[in-house]
């Protein structure tokens, strides 16, 4: 019998494949298998029928009425790009800032860090739109809700303004920075697991480094931006990608595929505009994963 | 002379010593603020629905009250136990959402074991289609996804052995279990690569003196390689628990009518306008209506009692991977 006289390797092989295999079933029926569903609905017409649905095959008509027809989807889909796109930076700068702190030795170290982590569990869809609505009902309407919540700040942001503008700053900078400020609460909800990554890379960079750096007389913020900064770059990218991803996944453009379908019932609309959101999302991820990579260092 | 010189030598490195030392204290002392600052901010919303959970109606117009209350109550939390129907509810919750993410961590163990130490034809390939389900955005597989567990049927079985159509999954837990146990469920795919991380970065030298006295490739792996992978297992556990806890993409896509905290929590506002004047005696009469600010605190308290879980298994799990977040498996 042949049978018997598999290689060692083979073997291996066959045991990979038996570990990924509850993975690759899901993959093939969950995933792969309503991916191109998803593409034939997004050519076609549905019309959910008892004990299943009607397809006719319309063409590229459900993309041609995403773009051209419908009145909100264009401006909704450039909103949530410029909106991530203004989001991404502040989300990133103060992650990696906030991995810096916690990654210095100091007194009650672990309950900062437990604190800081304290987002990635509250952080979430259900919890944070309680939270505003709920601040919706006490006063009867949003604008209302925004101005109150803007007063309890108790913070002159004015003074701010004239500052950063006698600084001589540009006022872009000043719009972005003041913005920053204002929404600081929501920045530091969705920086969470960016912390996390920047501070587990954060802590495998060899202190031998530090020393050395030390001894040749390196100040630390020298060695930030020689050492620190190189070490932890391949980070940055999976983050700028995390974040993308995460800010996609809560934005008005789901929720608008979300009511196309199951409001308006119409299926094979929804299907055309998730997958012109997906197409946009990933031309996003390709251009910036590769204008990225080229300055990542890779230490290994 | 030459003590002179000495002398200089020393005030110089006096003053050099004091120097360090100010700009350190210094740093320490703006850390300090940064750090307790942002604390504040975090720490402050909670600390605000704290405050207004045990704060009686009397106080709502009392502008001279700054997050203390003046009289004390428990009233508020009864009816906001009242409108979510509390206990039924966190347990109805607690069993789901902790079977979906041992389902979703011995899944994603497996698959992220199979991907960092076997090597077989075509692994990167798959690798690169996990990564892929990390891109893909969910609404895209929405409708597919509805429709097929409107009438699941596995290759059309089903079908073939009654005659009739495939079973309707909605509104059961079948949906989210099935993607668990497959390693396609909520955000599996960064789970997949965590794991394979952490794997990757064990010594493969355990694994071979394993196979030398005799283990097999599952032993090895339910032995040997699951209890030194605690920090992964919490770290992905404790996000599978938490993102399942408060997902309401799925959630309402599959579930609508459950009971489930996520479900709940967002449709709370609304219910409790419809019930607190039921719950206050004020009877069905639709002209009746509560104080909208008790209501807001009434739904505030609701949300504290959906955080209070979340922050109780935290409190357990945290020194985990607060110490030790180098070993999660997060980085390669």
């Amino acid at each position: 019998m042949n049978f018997k006289k598999i290689t060692l390797t083979q073997k291996r092989a066959f045991l990979g494949l038996v570990f990924i295999l509850p993975w690759l079933i899901g993959f093939i029926f969950l995933f792969a298998a309503p991916l191109i569903q998803s593409i034939k609905f997004s050519l076609s017409d549905l019309k959910v029928a008892p004990g299943g649905y009607e397809l006719t095959f319309i063409g590229m008509k459900n993309f041609h009425n995403a773009l051209f027809v419908d009145a909100n989807f264009n401006r909704i889909l450039t909103e949530s790009v410029t909106e991530m796109a203004w989001n991404v930076p502040m989300i990133l700068f103060f992650s990696l800032f906030s991995a810096v702190l916690l990654n210095q030795k100091f007194k009650g170290r672990a309950l900062a860090r437990a604190v800081f982590f304290l987002p990635v569990i509250l952080a979430s869809g259900a919890i944070a739109s309680a939270q505003s609505s709920g601040l919706i009902q006490l006063t009867g309407s949003s604008e209302i809700a925004k101005e109150l919540g803007e007063q309890q700040n108790g913070f002159d942001i004015l003074s701010l303004v004239f500052l950063l503008d006698n600084a001589g700053l540009p006022e872009f900078f000043i719009n972005y920075i003041i913005d920053a400020v204002m929404r600081i609460y929501e920045i530091i909800r969705s920086s969470g697991v960016q912390i996390l990554i920047f501070l587990a890379a954060l802590q495998s960079v060899p202190p031998a480094m530090y020393e050395v750096a030390k001894i040749e007389g390196a100040t630390p913020y020298e060695s930030f931006w020689k050492i620190t900064f190189p070490m932890v770059s391949p980070l940055i990218l999976t983050n700028i990608i995390y974040t993308i991803i995460d800010s996609f996944a809560n934005s008005t453009v789901t929720e608008t595929i979300y009511t196309t379908a199951f409001q308006s019932q119409n299926f094979g609309l929804s299907a055309a505009m998730s997958w012109l959101y997906t197409l946009v999302v990933s031309l996003i991820l390709v251009i910036i994963g590769v204008l990225i990579s080229r300055k990542v260092f890779y230490y290994n | 002379m030459a003590s002179k010189l000495l002398q200089n030598e020393a005030v110089v490195y006096r003053l050099q010593k004091t120097k360090n030392k100010s700009m350190e204290w210094l740093w320490a002392l703006v850390r300090t603020i940064l750090i307790v600052g942002i604390s504040f901010v975090i720490l402050y919303p909670i600390m605000r629905q704290v405050s207004v959970a045990f704060k009686d109606k009397m106080d709502i117009y009392n502008p001279t009250i700054y997050m203390v209350p003046i009289n004390f109550t428990l009233e508020n939390i009864k009816y906001a136990m009242g409108v979510l129907n509390y206990w039924p509810m966190l347990g109805n919750t607690a069993m789901f959402v902790t079977a979906t993410m041992l389902l979703q961590v011995i899944s994603c163990a497996l698959a992220g074991y199979g991907f960092a130490r076997f090597s077989f034809p075509g692994r990167n390939v798959l690798f690169s289609l996990v990564v892929l389900t990390i891109l893909i955005p969910m609404s895209t597989l929405m409708v597919p996804m509805y429709l097929h567990f409107r009438s699941f049927d596995v290759l059309g079985m089903i079908n073939l052995i009654t005659g009739k159509d495939g079973v309707n999954l909605l509104n059961t837990y079948w949906p989210s279990m099935i993607t668990a146990a497959t390693a396609n469920g909520l955000k599996s795919g960064l789970y997949i690569y965590i794991f394979r991380q952490f794997f990757r970065g064990l010594p493969k030298e355990i694994e071979e003196s394993a196979l030398i006295d005799g283990a097999g490739g599952f032993r090895t792996f339910f032995r040997i390689m699951l209890p030194n992978s605690i920090p992964s297992i919490v770290t992905v556990g404790l996000f599978a628990f938490v993102w399942q806890y408060n997902d309401t993409f799925y959630a309402s896509l599959f579930m609508s009518e459950s009971n489930l905290m996520s479900i709940k929590v967002a449709s709370l506002p609304a219910n409790t306008n419809q019930y607190l004047p039921v719950l206050l005696g004020y009877g069905t009469n639709p002209d009746l209506r509560a104080d909208p600010n008790h209501v807001s605190m009434v739904v505030d308290t609701g949300i504290l009692l959906a955080i209070i879980p979340l922050i109780a298994m935290y409190l357990f799990v945290q020194r985990y991977f607060v110490e030790s977040v180098e070993r999660t498996g997060v980085v390669g």
